[in-house]
């Protein structure tokens, strides 16, 4: 009724007052905003083709994860080529087939006289794709006895761009699978620290703040050493998720328990207590929800450290272990300064580490910025 | 002050003690002991194996053993080690001049270029170098030590310029004392580099968004509206409080200084403390592992401690009572 009231030029038109009253809730704000930031979108492009090669790994690489070609150890890398030796072009890429020459200085030769030409949907190693389904088919490859070592290979002959593709996926993935388990038990913990405050708050304090108190990298490695040595590849992988939310619960916790604090005081907190609700209750359903801000930049500023901790511990041989692939496992081949000085594509797993650690720290810098109302610019966009 | 310091170093020992029943039973709960590996030797009789055990106290129940450990801690002893057959004292101490050394270089130098960068950056926001500065910055902070530390190394094994690893040269002890100093200065470079360069990253960032901050203040606006030159307002007005945020960072890294890089420390063969926690913790040489522990913890909490003194000392608008 008051609508009619207003001079024309005054009312919205129909479609702006939808998009007004769409973008309300902070988190729909935080997306507008987050769309508006490069850097963190091309980071998360950057992340989310990096976990479609995690996903498809299987698929991609054109090798299985433990074909070892005893033959062809610290293989230089095998790019696809157009032009051959005579200098003709060719439209169709190929590789030469490569014969061992020298096995004390891993020198290969080329055999120009048959070109073995690149080819898609190969059938190469039976797999499953996506666990369920059996087949045969990679992305791309060669006819044997021509290999296509798109990153070389190492000191047991196996494929590094196969093993890059298989250890992302330990890699990409410890992090978040650490979250899951860090996340309910810091908010579960931080939440009732911090409201109920007082006595209970500086006792449960003070258990965290044992666990804060230790150097982080030591903790990990002291507790990854502590892990029995026979167990299979996928329950060490595990056992390192347990251990990696041990640690980090207690810092998490902290932090929303400091923001569950200054929520408490809220008027909304006070009226949910006026009309009588529990105090799980509230906890659960209103301060909790209130954190997921905090808690979605946390996490994922969180990641990247995960991934360093676990690849600088795989590197020292305490982490994922042989047969495994993980980026870091992969880096302690190159440690050997003699086989890195004749082989430096073995340095190329690090390459991958950085690329995934920026990509989080973009996209980590970006929801932080969206998050913050100062940082707000307007309703553009 | 005083009150709060004294209530602060108070609340420091029952966190120490948690520390050390917690190292203990972390490293206890490691299936066998130092003594695993030679009772699979066949040559070694059991009756040796059991004597050893006695010897080292591995025998008695574990709170005995914890509470004896914890007595000598008291007095500053801190066990023997059983690989090296030296007092954790003796070791420690040997090992941490090294790692202080390699860890207060790199202080320097993370300090040294992150304050004039991230100013840099600030005062020129969104232009070629400060996009330029800060890309490098993300690069710094997301490489991992070790991989640097490799990528120089191998330019050093290429290139001969510098060492390659190690802190000292063959040729050590019979050079003099500057000859000394160069030696380990030259064999300094990289390590330190590597760890400079990584903190210089994150805190050049710190101090460009603090810098960002306070520029947009008003009394910065009130300073240039006054007439005064665009120096003195950085310099003299917002550099100075925009590096408040960062003191409490300074803490934190003084609280690190013992921590160690352990694995830039095994990469480079730096004989530092980090690469004899790795040693023991392989080893399972059970009070190296503890005193290193405990030792990091301690220093960690005392840097927290300091950081939060220096920022009350610098900011006044914190009062701790």
């Amino acid at each position: 009724m008051a609508r009619a009231a207003l001079p024309r030029s005054a009312r919205l038109s129909q479609a702006q007052e939808l998009a007004v009253s769409a973008a309300r809730t902070p988190r729909a704000l935080a997306w507008r905003q987050l769309r508006k930031h490069r850097i963190a979108l091309i980071g998360g492009a950057i992340l989310a083709g990096l976990y479609t090669l995690a996903l498809l790994a299987d698929f991609v690489a054109p090798y299985s994860l433990d074909l070892a070609d005893r033959e062809r150890f610290f293989h230089p890398p095998t790019l696809p080529r157009f032009v051959d030796d005579e200098g003709k072009v060719h439209l169709r890429p190929f590789v030469y087939a490569t014969v061992l020459a020298d096995p004390g200085l891993r020198v290969y030769r080329e055999n120009t006289n048959r070109q073995y030409p690149l080819m898609v949907f190969v059938r190469g190693e039976p797999y499953r794709l996506f666990w369920i389904f059996p087949t045969y088919v990679h992305l791309f490859g060669v006819e044997p006895p021509a290999r296509i070592y798109l990153m070389g290979t190492d000191q047991f002959g196996r494929d590094l761009f196969t093993r890059i593709l298989y250890g992302s996926r330990v890699s990409l993935v410890i992090g978040i699978l650490a979250l899951c388990v860090t996340i309910p038990i810091g908010l579960v913990y931080g939440g009732i620290a911090g409201y109920y405050g007082g006595r209970v708050d500086n006792v449960m304090m003070r258990l965290v703040e044992v666990i804060i108190a230790f150097p982080a990298f030591y903790l990990f490695l002291t507790l990854s050493a502590v892990l029995p040595t026979n167990v299979g590849c996928t329950t060490r992988f595990y056992l390192l998720v347990l251990i990696l939310s041990f640690i980090g619960w207690a810092g998490f916790s902290r932090l929303i328990r400091g923001f569950v604090l200054s929520l408490k005081e809220q008027e909304f907190v006070l009226a949910a207590r006026a009309i009588g609700q529990s105090d799980l209750r509230i906890i659960v359903h209103h301060v909790l929800p209130n954190t997921s801000s905090l808690v979605i930049v946390v996490a994922t500023l969180s990641v990247p450290g995960a991934i360093l901790g676990e690849s600088g511990l795989s590197f020292l041989g305490f982490g994922i272990r042989e047969p495994c692939a993980s980026w870091g496992n992969l880096l302690s081949a190159g440690a050997n300064l003699v086989n890195l000085s004749r082989s430096p594509w073995l340095l190329l797993p690090g390459l991958f580490i950085v690329l995934a650690v920026v990509a989080y720290n973009f996209l980590g810098d970006g929801l932080r910025d969206a998050f913050d109302p100062r940082l707000r610019t307007g309703s553009g966009g | 002050m005083l009150r709060y310091l004294a209530r602060r170093l108070i609340q420091m020992i029952p966190l120490i003690f948690g520390v050390t029943l917690l190292s203990f039973i972390v490293i206890q709960l490691s299936p066998g002991d130092f003594l695993a590996e030679i009772r699979l030797n066949p040559v070694v009789s059991g009756e040796t194996v059991d004597a050893m055990r006695r010897n080292f106290g591995l025998d008695q129940p574990l709170f005995i053993q914890y509470a004896k450990w914890l007595w000598r801690l008291l007095h500053l002893d801190f066990g023997f080690s059983f690989a090296y057959h030296v007092p954790v004292t003796w070791l420690i101490g040997s090992r941490l001049v090294n790692t202080l050394i390699l860890n207060i270089a790199a202080l320097v130098i993370a300090w040294l270029l992150a304050i004039p960068i991230g100013i840099h950056a600030a005062t020129r926001q969104y232009s070629v170098s400060d996009n330029a500065l800060s890309l490098t910055a993300y690069l710094g902070i997301s490489t991992p030590s070790f991989f640097s530390g490799l990528l120089l190394l191998f330019v050093a094994f290429k290139t001969g310029w510098l060492p390659i690893g190690g802190m000292t040269s063959l040729d050590y002890d019979i050079l003099p004392w500057y000859g000394k100093i160069l030696d380990v200065g030259r064999h300094l470079v990289i390590p330190a580099s590597v760890l400079g360069f990584g903190a210089a990253a994150g805190l050049m960032r710190q101090m460009r968004g603090n810098l960002l901050e306070v520029l947009r203040q008003d009394y910065v606006r009130t300073a240039r509206s006054k007439g005064l030159a665009e120096r003195p307002v950085i310099y003299k007005h917002a550099v100075r409080n925009a590096i408040n945020p960062l003191i409490t960072l300074f803490g934190f890294e003084i609280g690190g200084l013992l921590g160690g890089a352990a694995i830039l420390e095994n990469v480079v063969g730096w004989p530092g403390l980090g690469r004899l926690i790795l040693e023991a913790v392989v080893q399972k040489d059970l009070y190296v592992v503890m005193g290193s522990l405990v030792i990091g913890s301690f220093t960690l909490v005392l840097g927290n401690l300091i950081a939060d003194i220096l920022l009350a000392l610098s900011d006044p608008r914190i009062r701790y009572d």
